[in-house]
């Protein structure tokens, strides 16, 4: 008896459709819509860079719904604000067990990751990192439903490193670090560190500095007496613009670079304070069809160029999408031996990505840019970039920590 | 002692200038109206937004004037308002409106502008440096302090040489006493409020250029300049001014042996060993409604 009813509603549904009556009805009654949860931090001093990515993931599913969603059926994003470890860890709980999403994507924060990572684990629930760099993530708490579209800070140090090496700033030079004082921090400048002592450079000094400092104007007073051969900064958030924006006001001449970088972070500081070497993701700027595509549709809904955290969660919900459309499957742990067995992604870039089994991060291409500065001839293309690194002749995981540098063991 | 540390103590002692003018808007405030003002660095966060809206039109110069008074403006519209309401009340009662006005201020500076910081640059007159022999500092700062130094100064010259001032003065050690006379305290409050928060926008406007500016921007500012009025003591004009230096010079002095990692951390410290040793702070006078 059903069979026949259900098959007359649809064809009712199906005709309110066509008329183009009922749209929001049926995005309503549609019950067997694929929910995924989106938690990433929308307030506090990450919030910037979730805004783009809560636009990003938005725009990326608007899209896939638009093309007929996923084996037929719509995908429905339960978004919400991560905070903090625990407040993240809660909800994350929440999204699994009361409103059953198949995955989790998002987070920026490596501690907050940590923490849903915990949660994800325990029921066997697909995490897809988007924004949360530390190493340990891929290392020692590495986890079989974890994955990692965001690149570690290895791939981070390694990409900004060639630019360096390039520029003669390496071997035999005095470098003068300040550091974020929390986990963050602390792993990238370990990975940084091992860089430059494996090329041969050494600390003129190397400070860190407490995630509140918001004047930088006696480490500033302090560098220009150290007369180091370059400036690293390992910061994050609020503090690399405010870093940018006091050294251009202080007038000191020392080659910049970072290991950790935000492109929004440097729309803030300005084209007047942003200079430097700076490794990233994604910008605005590739020039590939799939990225001006990206780039034109985002402008158009937002008003502004997404930035490299929007890359993130777009692809992340793109890879989603083009996976379970491939498996003809929605089961994640489908999806985990999908990814474990090497399938390729369009990443936007000029070559397809992977997630690399030993540690579930993804291979793809990154690029160091470089501040302009004044020459900058408008607020938002404000550095150039270099090409894909690896360049074209290597493999992907020419600029991944070995796994004698960052161990993982899968249960 | 070598040049080095010698710039960072003075670096320090101008350090604690920023804070100084947030810092006596708080304490102003509260002294005569017994009011928190949880809100405060949300001025501040709405001084340097209308920076980055007016500059382009109107140029620094004029914003250093125009951002401070709209700011003001805002600050005796929230005065009459909601601020008359509490006066009289139990303090608990104006930190929790200050505090939903702080959340509030933050939102919309979200919804409006958007999460994103947004760029702002020191005019071009302004950048450059001033060297005086060994000593190079930036002159935008330079220019800061000289304004923050004004201000404070027709400030106390406000409260301790004019008629406006004894007033004022008189209704923060007895209000009624003051009413008894004949004087009514309202209109005192309203333009204390006014002073109070356009100094709050004029420290925004100030570190528009040289700060990330962001919604929740009044958050970070507020936090060390509720330290320094709690080391100083609540009510006295020089208690904020003495902790407003000696924050910035032990944060400065701090950086400069090479201890970044604790330069926060040691302000706080500071607090705690204050509120030990003198729970009204340095120079806290005892206001006899408080006690």
């Amino acid at each position: 008896m059903t069979g026949p009813t259900r098959v007359t509603r649809r064809k009712v549904l199906a005709a309110g459709a066509a008329l183009g009556l009922a749209a929001p009805a049926i995005v309503r009654g549609q019950s067997d819509a694929i929910r995924i949860g989106h938690l990433t931090p929308r307030t506090g001093f990450l919030g910037p860079l979730g805004e783009f990515a809560v636009q990003a993931a938005d725009l990326a599913v608007d899209e896939i719904n638009a093309a007929g969603g996923v084996l037929g059926r719509r995908i429905e994003l339960l978004k919400e604000d991560s905070v903090n470890p625990q407040t993240a860890a809660t909800k994350a709980e929440r999204l699994i067990e009361r409103d059953r999403v198949v995955c989790i994507v998002g987070e920026i924060s490596s501690a907050s990751a940590l923490a849903i990572a915990q949660v994800t684990t325990r029921t066997g629930t697909l995490f897809i990192n988007t924004g949360a760099n530390s190493d340990a993530l891929r290392g020692s708490n590495c986890a079989r439903s974890m994955f990692h579209v965001e690149s570690q800070n290895s791939m981070y140090v390694k990409t900004a490193g060639r630019a360096l090496l390039a520029q003669g700033l390496v071997r035999g030079k005095r470098w003068f670090s300040l550091t974020a004082d929390y986990a963050f921090g602390h792993d990238l400048l370990r990975v940084a560190r091992r860089f430059m002592e494996q090329n041969g450079g050494q600390f003129a000094a190397d400070r860190l500095v407490p995630t509140d400092l918001a004047d930088f104007s006696a480490l500033l007073l302090e560098i220009r007496a150290a007369r180091p051969d370059l400036v690293i900064s390992n910061l994050a958030g609020n503090q690399i613009t405010n870093f940018l924006k006091q050294y251009a006001e202080f007038g000191l001449t020392f080659p910049v670079a970072g290991f950790g970088f935000d492109t929004a972070l440097a729309w803030a500081a300005g084209r007047d304070a942003f200079i430097g070497t700076w490794p990233v993701v994604w910008h605005h700027m590739i020039d590939t069809p799939a990225s001006r595509a990206f780039v034109d549709s985002f402008r158009r809904r937002y008003r502004r160029p997404p930035e490299n955290q929007a890359w993130g969660d777009y692809v992340a919900m793109r890879i989603i999408a083009q996976s379970m459309t491939e498996l003809r499957s929605t089961d994640p742990q489908r999806l985990i031996e999908h990814w474990r067995k090497g399938a390729k992604f369009d990443l936007m870039k000029t070559r397809e990505g992977y997630f690399r089994a030993s540690d579930h991060q993804l291979m793809h291409e990154m690029y160091a840019v470089e501040g302009l500065g004044s020459r900058a001839p408008n607020q938002w293309d404000i550095f150039r970039s270099s090409g894909p690194i690896p360049g074209p002749g290597e493999p992907l995981e020419a600029i991944a920590a070995t796994e004698e540098e960052n161990q993982c063991r899968m249960a | 002692m070598s040049t080095v540390f010698l710039q960072q103590v003075v670096n320090g002692l101008l350090d604690g200038v920023y804070y100084l003018l947030i810092a006596l808007g708080l304490s102003l405030i509260f002294a005569l109206g017994g009011i928190v003002n949880l809100a405060h660095g949300a001025f501040y966060a709405i001084g340097a937004y209308l920076t980055v809206v007016l500059a382009p039109w109107i140029g620094f110069g004029a914003t250093l004037v125009v951002s401070p008074v709209a700011v003001a403006l805002l600050g005796v519209l929230i005065e009459r308002t909601l601020f008359v309401r509490f006066y009289r009340e139990d303090p608990i009662l104006s930190l929790l409106l200050t505090f939903g006005l702080a959340m509030v201020a933050e939102q919309a500076l979200r919804m409006i502008f958007g999460a994103a910081p947004l760029s702002f640059s020191i005019p071009s007159w302004l950048r450059g440096q001033i060297v005086l022999g060994d000593f190079i500092y930036s002159r935008y700062r330079a220019l800061l302090l000289l304004l923050a130094v004004v201000s404070v100064a027709l400030l106390w010259l406000l409260l301790n040489r004019t008629a406006f001032g004894r007033v004022v003065r008189a209704g923060v050690q007895d209000p009624d006493m003051v009413g008894a006379l004949g004087i009514p305290l309202r209109p005192y409050l309203m333009w204390l409020a006014a002073i109070a928060i356009g100094l709050a926008g004029l420290a925004g406007v100030l570190l528009a250029p040289i700060y990330s500016i962001h919604p929740a921007m009044g958050h970070d500012i507020l936090t060390p300049a509720f330290v320094v009025v709690v080391i100083g003591g609540l009510g006295s004009f020089w208690g904020v001014v003495v902790a407003a230096i000696l924050v910035g010079l032990t944060k400065g002095v701090t950086i400069g042996f090479g201890y970044s990692q604790w330069a926060t951390a040691v302000i706080y410290l500071m607090m705690l060993l204050v509120l030990l040793l003198r729970p009204r702070g340095l120079f806290g006078e005892r206001i006899k409604r408080f006690e």
